[in-house]
């Protein structure tokens, strides 16, 4: 047995696995998985080391692949991920995250699944699809889609979730119901005063073992919170950019998080004045450090997807991102040097970091 | 019984589905559920809420465009085949 790092990707046509080493100097690539299909999300349930992939065909339509074998062979089932013959289709998986031994699915239209058997059949979540501000939702630039699940790491009836462009929402029963968290964000995109709903959250994640502390990107900024989302305070700070995607949490130093600023949504959404970096944080977002080592200075015209950055748990920790052209770069010290791990693959829509034994 | 022909990209989707399968049905629905009662899941790749065939699915019946409620006959020859769609 050997410990091995993979880089799970998921890609515009199919999943790709990267893997190297601990010391994550040298990767092979192996794929396309998946058959090809539109991969959304990659995850792996630590408790089984099932791989699930979630991702929407054009022609066979939404569905959730499963591996039990790192990847190398898939089965897929979406039974049960229907809003029913009166309710709209959905068009992909966007999310796919597990939860205290079950496992749950954000879709497009916006909405939460929640499976039971591993993948294999799926119920939908009615408590969220039936808030009183739904007929009030709408969609951002990529749809209205639920791209967000953040599990309460001990209670296993408290959990966040993120909608673009409604924000974000909690639970403290399961599901049955839920209260938009969005106090002290922007929406500079419709006028008056910040709605209660209507914000485009980009990315939520957790601060490492602080429940209540959460961190966001924004389409109107980055924010922290450290109440469980009920007030949020912006720190953008010194970032070139309020707009970004893309965020990863540190394992073990709730103060540490990665961001990734784009030009503004009319100016190309792709990286400030074509230098690559990636922000990090080390003191809850009071100030922001750039690290651009190693990744392209001048012509990257590149961009960085909500689901498209990771990090691993090794120390120290490494960070990993792929665009929404192929490149995947990852860095093995937290962020300050960079270096390229493939660049020819499809459009990078996913990426996550796991460690297994082979 | 019908004759189905069945996408080749299918296949790697539904576990043991065959290129051309001979299935029982009066309808086009009906042949898909039959479908599926021998390779569970098959239904779920080529049929969407309404109950309506996937957008970009197309299925012809002896030649002729079809829906899930066009009628099957004996002996006849069913197409389901992807729309050029896609890149």
């Amino acid at each position: 047995m050997a410990e091995r790092l993979l880089l799970l990707v998921g890609t515009k046509k199919g999943a790709f696995i990267a893997e190297s080493g601990p010391d994550r100097k040298s990767w092979t690539v192996r794929g396309p998985t998946c058959e090809g299909y539109p991969i959304q999300d990659i995850n792996r349930d630590p408790a089984t080391g099932v791989l699930y992939a979630g991702g929407g065909s054009l022609w066979y339509g939404p569905t959730v692949f499963r591996s039990e074998d790192n990847g190398r062979t898939w089965s897929q089932s979406s039974e049960g991920l229907t809003y029913g013959d009166d309710g709209p289709k959905i068009s992909a998986v966007w999310n796919v995250t597990p939860v205290h031994g079950a496992l749950y699915a954000g879709v497009g239209p916006a909405g939460l699944f929640r499976s039971e058997d591993e993948g294999r059949s799926w119920q939908h979540v009615e408590g969220l699809t039936n808030h009183a501000t739904r007929p009030t939702w709408q969609p951002g630039a990529g749809g209205l889609i639920l791209h967000s699940i953040v599990p309460h790491p001990t209670d296993p009836a408290r959990m966040w979730v993120a909608i673009s462009a409604v924000g974000t929402f909690e639970t403290v029963d399961g599901g049955a119901s839920w209260e938009p968290r969005n106090r002290g964000v922007r929406a500079d995109f419709v006028p008056g005063p910040p709605p209660e709903t209507g914000q485009c959250v980009h990315k939520l994640v957790m601060a490492a073992g602080e429940p209540e502390h959460l961190y966001q990107q924004n389409h109107c900024g980055v924010y922290r919170s450290l109440d469980g989302g009920r007030q949020w305070e912006e720190i953008t700070g010194s970032l070139p950019s309020d707009f970004g995607f893309a965020m990863a949490a540190h394992p073990r130093d709730p103060q540490t998080v990665w961001t990734i600023p784009l030009t503004a949504p009319d100016q190309g959404r792709y990286m400030p004045d074509g230098r690559a970096a990636v922000w990090r944080t080390q003191d809850g977002g009071d100030s922001w450090i750039r690290g651009d080592a190693g990744l392209p200075g001048r012509d990257a015209y590149i961009g960085v997807l909500r689901e498209a950055m990771a990090r691993d748990d090794l120390d120290p920790v490494g960070v990993y991102f792929g665009t929404s052209t192929g490149q995947l770069y990852g860095s093995a010290d937290g962020g300050e040097t960079w270096a390229a791990v493939t660049t020819t693959l499809p459009p990078i829509w996913s990426v996550e970091a796991i460690r297994v034994d082979e | 019984m019908a004759l189905v022909i069945l996408p080749r990209s299918l296949a790697p989707l539904v576990p043991g589905l065959p290129h051309r399968a001979t299935v029982d049905g009066g309808t086009v629905g009906e042949v898909i559920r039959a479908l599926d009662a021998s390779w569970p899941g098959v239904a779920n790749r080529l049929c969407d809420a309404g109950p309506a065939l996937r957008d970009h699915i197309n299925v012809w019946v002896d030649g002729e465009p079809a829906t899930l409620a066009t009628p099957v006959g004996p002996g006849a020859t069913v197409h389901v085949i992807p729309a050029i769609a896609g890149g």
